[in-house]
């Protein structure tokens, strides 16, 4: 809290809170609880439209797929805590997300774990890596949510760091929503599930400052302990519960523990609480009321029930062997009180916790965008650094660790364009995260429309209409204003790419101060997209033997921000510029392609540009091909650019031949350059051979993750 | 209509989508909580998850529960127990079938898609397959490296196979001994299998081969 916020809290409630007080205010008045920094910016943000039940404001927004199904999506990070206790910060923001979709009265489904570390040449960077997704794993699959994509990324602006990002879905039937405040005094406080400890003590506090050095000693007490076995039990209990129609309001235990949760709940529509805290179960002896009401203990959930309703919920927990205490009551007056062992200890009038003021931080913009020469290198070279760079590579090692396919619903697994989840037998829900913070960095507004409409490419490469987006701005402090410049200009270009595309933010969240030891990261946007599509419809991502390979959308010398350019080196450049409008007819473009059956397989550009997607496409269907770069519609002649520009609005598709006529009508760029054949991946140029790898070598490569962790398999 | 009980552990994870594909086959399918009795009931299905979180080891706790003994009664008088993952490694603890599950040779989990040989269509959960056939399900667990002193012994069903049923040590994801991958009790009316049938039962999860496993075992039972 700074000193003006302090003054104000002193003038609002007329004298000095004491120290419970002061700590409750603490919590809910830092950063990464009310978003201060960020709530003036977000309101550019599109929020509603015919697909959005419930935008931004409660615990995970809501998403119409049918009359009988609505989607819940979240979107959480976890930063500080992973790069303090990878294994547990990891662990606990899966966790965390999942409590979060579930609260409303949703059933989660799947999960997806866009993750950053620095280089893997590092050891401790790879102890992190190795932490975060062992913890992901275990929780994940123990709660038996999939995982099924996400994100890895390795850049050496995040060395001895981590950004750690989890999205999750739910689905629910309408009847069952529950929301996360009371309409009414004189219900009564359930507070079930694991004990309160004294982990994750100042957890938000935590997460709202820059890690210092020394953070591994000094702030592990921060980082909460996971336990995905009682949060089983919890999701559960909690859905049986709510199908009984009698719980009035729910909310789970997050960043600021019972203070935030209870003075939440009953705080939004004008009603107050009183907590008896010493009845909270302890995990251990002797904490004090103030340890007891911030304290950020992972599993655990507030229930509002009527008093005459107890005993049937209460019912449920004790099947479920979870321990529940009823800890307080909603009333009339709004008040925030809370009593220790009969004495009141804290007693605040309740919008001082939940009405907290924003803040505007003075904005710089810098650029760090430049014009420079592409370098005299040759493709073959260019192409070996970048198919061998760690963030090309297959992530397979990381996902078969995570139980992807649990509940029986994975119908696209990770490695493709987007994951695809069955919700009936005749629809799917895809889900995809992307960002890019090379581009970001470069230039935050167009590499934030950059996310969006990779997100869209994604989605309409498996064949999916989207239907919403979650954001996730992970930033360094708001207090340098060339950082939050970026922000503000990021906010702008997840607006503007949003609204062309006539989707809305139902969701998201603001990690700022994400820094060490006074180094920023990259201006770090994470989208996560969700689509609907006929499961008859998906298309391959691989390619088959005997089909033409054409390539949708203009490729223009854009190698600011690339994949090339980082493994060479280069900095600076120019990020690749989003063409709203053909980004747009591209998409309508694949879509109406695929619903007519034109096209086997489509893959949609992005890092790495067209030689990686065309050598993706023949690992994942072994099959080879030969493509001519020269004839790709493209505002460069030189090979290098063609082939690792990352030019947004971009597919590759594989086709009968019989096809062609109907499928070029659709786009305004589009040219075939090259079929599949063979077992050799050939590139040529004007019919010279730049470059002929077996695909046994390219995926021998592409397989090779493991071998960077110095593992033999 | 046959009737089978999906038992539910705390920390159960696959119940609700094996209780779909048991339903698929044709048969009714129940979820049970472990404290309930399986009286009424055809036969018994001990889905995958992490039965007490897999405490101690995996599946030892619940191996121990009460419930336990109704499920011996079931395989005593012949009929249909059925442990999927986690199921087989409780089967396993609770002396149901022999041999033990320890952890993959490489000590993680691992969830990957295998072809697998069927080596026996004897028993009644796999009278739908052809001898030899090779067919697809997922794997999904850290503790399937399936251990026994004489292999001899041992009624295997299935084994890990590369896409034309050779058995080799390549196709071994976890270093099962002989490469097994199920196995059933001497009559054949128990069956513990790693390979997730469930997850393959459905055209658009990427094989159907899972679901001819619930098949067989429902078509038995009615008989």
């Amino acid at each position: 809290m700074f000193p003006h916020e302090e003054k104000l809290i002193r003038e609002r409630l007329k004298r000095e809170p004491n120290e419970l007080e002061w700590a409750m205010l603490e919590v809910m008045w830092s950063e990464h609880a009310s978003y201060k920094s960020s709530r003036p910016w977000l309101k550019l943000l599109p929020t509603d439209n015919e697909h959005v039940i419930l935008g931004p404001g409660e615990d995970a927004g809501i998403v119409k797929f049918d009359d009988e199904t609505w989607i819940v999506v979240g979107i959480e990070s976890h930063n500080h805590p992973s790069a303090v206790e990878p294994y547990g910060g990891a662990a606990t923001g899966v966790g965390g997300i999942v409590r979060d979709i579930l609260c409303m009265g949703a059933r989660p489904i799947a999960l997806l774990d866009p993750i950053r570390f620095g280089p893997l040449e590092k050891e401790r960077n790879r102890y992190l890596f190795e932490g975060v997704v062992k913890g992901i794993a275990d929780y994940g699959n123990r709660i038996g949510v999939p995982t099924v994509g996400g994100e890895t990324e390795f850049d050496e602006s995040l060395d001895n760091y981590t950004l750690v990002n989890v999205a999750c879905v739910g689905v629910m039937r309408p009847e069952h929503l529950v929301h996360s405040y009371v309409t009414e005094p004189g219900l009564k406080l359930i507070l079930v599930g694991n004990r309160t400890g004294r982990d994750g003590i100042h957890g938000v506090t935590f997460a709202s400052e820059e890690l210092s050095e020394n953070a591994e000693e000094e702030d592990r007490s921060a980082v909460q302990i996971p336990d995905p076995f009682t949060e089983k039990l919890l999701i559960e209990a909690t859905l049986e519960a709510v199908y009984t129609g009698k719980v009035k309001a729910l909310k789970d235990l997050g960043g600021g523990g019972l203070t935030c949760a209870a003075s939440e709940m009953a705080g939004k529509k004008g009603f107050g609480a009183v907590i008896y805290a010493d009845r909270v179960p302890l995990r251990e002896p002797g904490m004090t009321p103030t340890e007891v009401m911030i304290s950020e203990s992972q599993e655990r959930m507030l229930f509002a029930v009527r008093p005459e309703d107890i005993e049937e919920i209460g019912r449920i927990f004790d099947k479920y062997e979870l321990e529940w205490t009823v800890v307080g009551e909603t009333i009339e007056e709004p008040r925030f009180v809370v009593y220790w062992w009969g004495e009141k200890v804290a007693d605040l009038p309740i919008e001082l916790l939940t009405d907290v003021p924003t803040i505007e931080w003075e904005l710089k913009p810098y650029s760090a965008e430049r014009p420079v020469e592409t370098p005299d290198v040759s493709f073959g070279e260019a192409f070996d650094l970048v198919w061998g760079s760690p963030n090309i590579l297959s992530k397979r090692w990381v996902w078969e660790q995570y139980d992807h396919e649990v509940q029986g619903r994975t119908v696209l697994k990770p490695g493709r364009d987007a994951a695809v989840l069955k919700i009936n037998d005749e629809y799917g829900l895809a889900f995809v995260a992307d960002g890019n913070p090379n581009h970001s960095y470069l230039n935050p507004y167009h590499g934030a429309m950059g996310a969006v409409a990779e997100v869209v490419r994604n989605l309409v490469s498996v064949g999916a209409e989207p239907l919403a987006l979650v954001d996730n701005l992970n930033f360094a402090s708001p207090e340098r204003p060339e950082v939050y410049w970026s922000f503000a200009e990021t906010v702008r270009g997840l607006a503007d790419a949003a609204r062309a595309f006539g989707l809305a933010y139902v969701s998201g969240n603001v990690s700022f101060y994400n820094e060490v030891v006074d180094r920023p990261i990259k201006p770090t946007p994470v989208v996560a997209g969700l689509g609907k599509v006929k499961l008859e419809d998906i298309p391959s991502g691989a390619f088959e033997e005997g089909l033409l390979i054409g390539v949708v959308g203009l490729t223009k010398p854009e190698l600011g921000g690339s994949e090339l350019f980082a493994r060479l080196g280069v900095e600076g450049g120019l990020a690749p510029r989003v063409d709203l409008e053909e980004e747009k007819a591209n998409a309508n473009g694949i879509l109406e392609a695929i619903r007519r059956g034109l096209v086997k397989a489509v893959h949609d550009v992005g890092r790495g540009g067209l030689a990686v997607a065309l050598a993706e496409m023949a690992v994942a269907g072994n099959v080879g091909f030969t493509a001519d770069l020269s004839k790709v519609p493209s505002e460069t002649t030189n090979p290098v650019e063609v082939a690792f520009s990352e030019s947004h609005s971009r597919y590759i598709v594989a086709f009968p031949e019989e096809n062609l006529e109907e499928l070029k009508g659709l786009f305004k760029h589009f040219a075939i350059i090259g079929r599949t054949e063979g077992s050799d991946a050939v590139f040529l140029w004007n019919g010279r051979e730049l470059l002929r790898k077996p695909i046994s070598e390219l995926r021998a490569v592409h397989e090779s993750l493991p071998r960077l962790l110095g593992e033999e398999e | 209509m046959v009737r089978f009980a999906v038992v539910v552990f705390p920390g159960t994870n696959c119940d609700f989508e094996t209780e779909r594909a048991i339903r698929k086959a044709g048969a009714e399918a129940e979820r049970v909580w472990y404290k309930t009795s399986l009286k009424d009931f055809d036969g018994v299905v001990l889905p995958g998850g992490f039965s007490y979180a897999d405490y101690l080891r995996a599946g030892a706790i619940a191996a121990r529960q009460e419930i336990m003994e109704e499920v011996k009664e079931f395989a005593e008088e012949g009929r249909p127990v059925l442990g999927i993952c986690n199921g087989f490694q409780i089967l396993t603890e609770a002396g149901l079938l022999p041999g033990a599950l320890r952890p993959n040779r490489v000590p993680r989990f691992l969830c990957r898609w295998v072809h697998l040989r069927v080596n026996d269509t004897e028993t009644p959960f796999t009278s739908l397959y052809e001898p030899g056939e090779v067919i697809r399900m997922p794997i999904a667990h850290a503790e399937g490296n399936y251990y026994t002193d004489d292999p001899s012994k041992v009624r295997i069903v299935f084994q890990y196979s590369d896409e034309n049923g050779n058995v080799s040590e390549e196709a071994n994801p976890n270093g099962s001994v002989l490469n097994i991958a199920a196995i059933a009790n001497e009559r054949g009316n128990v069956l513990g299998t790693m390979p997730h049938p469930e997850r393959a039962s459905d055209r658009f999860l990427g094989s159907g081969d899972g679901l001819r496993l619930f098949r067989s075992m429902v078509e038995w039972a009615r008989r």
